[in-house]
């Protein structure tokens, strides 16, 4: 009977994960595949890798990607933590309001934020990278301020105040003390809001104008005019690089949270 | 007092609308241990962080060697706080907690190092310098806090319920510890607490508190002994409260017996009320003593048996070493010297607590 239990769990498992990463699987497989056709394998190659970085369009894209995705997510940080603790301070009605209104671009569909946001960018700015950037920035505020709030509520206020009562000014003691409680919350809030723009395409594609594009934005074009197999290399690596940095993250997270093992001793 | 340290002059505070603190005053004097008594909300933390630099009072002065420092932020004030739990600084080392306050004043390496090391022996904590806070136990989080106050010599060391989160042991042994503390270096402490039996050990002077305002002033042994209305007569200690009417002078009526007493001033035939510590009342056997009742219960609580007994309507508590048989006549007697009369509260904040 157990075993019976053990077998069907192990199935249902194992159909989870084919469902989940057969299709990866094959892009991956595809990527080093000789043949331009899909449905045959004419035996392995890395010459889509070769071509993927020889070809300057792509590279210039990534480069937009990275810079985009960095610089967006550094600003989100700088206006996002700022606006956790105000939201912190708030009484419990403004607070209430405050965080639907926080919620609200995270549940929006993308469509409706990235033509609202282009039809003010149109009357306002130029579309192209900046515009691209207050894009990425308008919606990663959210995932900063929702990380880093938890963070802020459990701050310990009486740190602060022994900090300024030991003769520490107030900014003196929010920079030294308050702060690095926060650090964790800063930081995955850091890294959702970097994987979001890399990730982003709709917004992106609405906000952008001609001549700027990101590695999503590209890619997409290049289908419209018959899929390369350049595009399983570069969508392998995009895979690679997300999946080293969750890890990386996890691991990290796993052992902030696991701190050393509190002795308690006896007076 | 001739030298005083500090000054509360006319303190007032609210907060949303609720008066916490009404022209409340209160002098402090150098080296003096001065204990904030009340139950919770009484007003006496809130005075705490007053002098702190905490929260500002709505009108009043703090004054600091007679100078006024109401207006100045906390890292101005040479006073000190240690708070009632969790505020060390949990990404520093006990040492760094320690050298916290000395490194903002830009002492010497040496002059740090060797105040760590004197602090960390003051409070029994020797080699513990590289340790984690997170990793101490709730008093050794507590001594760290003392040590870390300690180190940047205030002269007045304000404790906001430093214990109140030990177990009861524990608590026991670090209000000694604090006694000795207070006495190795020799500044005037001002504690907090709702704890009665803490103040009254460690306190020079205990202040009571109710609803913002001091109910009494003085040593252990007066509150104690002498309380001055039903509120401290209830909060210090287990008392017996019952109406009596002031014969006249040395003489008091309860529940239709006079009883001899030493107290004078209160007026003839007026109405007062009388305070009997339980451990004051004596059990005789039936038909000796003023009153006689019936016992109807008997508690053992180690030291001694708490046993009631009912005269007419009114349970009175006593604490005695021998038990007594439920159910049974017994008389009931006491010291004239035992008896304190109180005149009948004028204000809410003059009566018996109660739940709300």
């Amino acid at each position: 009977m157990k075993r019976l239990k053990d077998i069907a769990s192990g199935i249902y498992i194992g159909l989870i994960g084919v469902l989940l990463y057969a299709p990866i699987l094959v892009l991956i497989v595809l990527s080093f595949n000789k043949s331009r056709m899909r449905v045959k394998w004419e035996g392995f190659t890395l010459d889509w890798y070769y071509e993927l970085f020889s070809n300057n369009q792509i590279k210039e894209a990534l480069i937009t990607t990275v810079v985009l995705a960095l610089a967006s997510a550094a600003i989100a940080v700088l206006i996002g933590v700022p606006g956790a603790l105000g939201i912190h301070a708030l009484r419990k009605r403004p607070y209430k309001a405050m965080m639907t209104l926080t919620n609200i671009p995270l549940l929006n569909a993308d469509i409706v934020t990235g033509i609202a946001l282009m039809l003010w960018f149109v009357h306002f700015i130029p579309l192209g990278f900046g515009s691209v950037l207050l894009a990425h920035i308008t919606f990663n505020i959210p995932y900063v301020i929702l990380s880093v709030l938890p963070r802020v509520q459990q701050m310990n206020i009486a740190t602060y105040e022994a900090s300024r009562d030991l003769g520490a000014g107030p900014v003196y003691s929010f920079f030294k003390i308050l702060l690095p409680e926060l650090v964790p919350g800063i930081i995955s809030g850091f890294f959702m809001a970097f994987t979001m723009s890399m990730d982003d395409f709709v917004i992106t594609y609405f906000t952008k104008g001609a001549g700027v594009n990101t590695l999503s934005t590209m890619i997409y074009g290049q289908i419209r005019k018959g899929i390369k197999p350049e595009m399983y290399a570069l969508s392998t690596l995009i895979f690679l690089v997300v999946s080293v940095i969750l890890i990386a993250f996890n691991a990290l997270s796993d052992r902030k949270k696991t701190p050393k093992k509190n002795i308690e001793e006896r007076i | 007092m001739s030298d005083v340290i500090l000054t509360l002059e006319h303190i007032s505070k609210s907060f949303d609308g609720k008066q916490i603190l009404e022209d409340f005053n209160l002098e402090i004097g150098r080296n003096e241990f001065v204990t904030l008594l009340g139950p919770s909300g009484c007003g006496k933390s809130t005075i705490l962080r007053i002098i702190g630099g905490f929260v500002r009072p709505d009108a009043g002065r703090v004054l600091f060697e007679g100078r006024d420092i109401s207006m100045l932020p906390p890292e101005k004030r040479n006073v000190n706080t240690v708070f009632q739990k969790y505020s060390l600084f949990p990404h520093m080392s006990v040492a760094d907690n320690i050298a916290f306050g000395l490194k903002l004043k830009k002492k010497s390496t040496s002059y740090i190092n060797d105040k760590i090391a004197y602090a960390l022996k003051l409070v029994n904590l020797e080699g513990y310098d590289d340790r984690d806070p997170l990793s101490l136990s709730g008093g050794q989080q507590q001594r760290v806090a003392i040590a870390r106050a300690i180190v940047n010599e205030p002269q007045v060391l304000l404790l906001d319920e430093p214990l109140g989160a030990l177990d009861l042991k524990l608590r026991h042994e670090m209000q000694r510890e604090l006694i000795k503390i207070k006495k190795e270096v020799g500044i005037t402490f001002l504690y907090v607490t709702h704890d009665q039996e803490e103040a009254l050990m460690m306190s020079d002077r205990i202040i009571v508190m109710n609803k913002g305002i001091i109910q009494q002033a003085g040593d252990s042994k007066s509150i104690y002994d002498e309380p001055q209305n039903a509120f401290v007569a209830d909060f210090i200690g287990e008392s017996n409260i019952i109406d009596g009417i002031m014969v006249r002078d040395l003489l008091v009526n309860i529940q239709g017996v006079d009883f001899p007493c030493v107290d004078t001033g209160f007026g003839e035939n007026n109405p007062v009320d009388v305070v009997i510590r339980p451990e004051d009342l004596e059990i005789m056997p039936e038909g000796r003593g003023y009153l006689t009742g019936r016992v109807i219960s008997v508690i053992f609580k180690g030291a001694y048996y708490e046993i009631k007994v009912l005269v007419d309507d009114y349970e009175w508590m006593i604490q005695s070493v021998d038990p007594a048989p439920v159910g049974d006549l017994v008389g009931l007697t006491i010291d004239p010297d035992n008896i304190q009369i109180m005149h009948k509260p004028v204000r809410d904040d003059e009566e018996v607590a109660r739940d709300e």
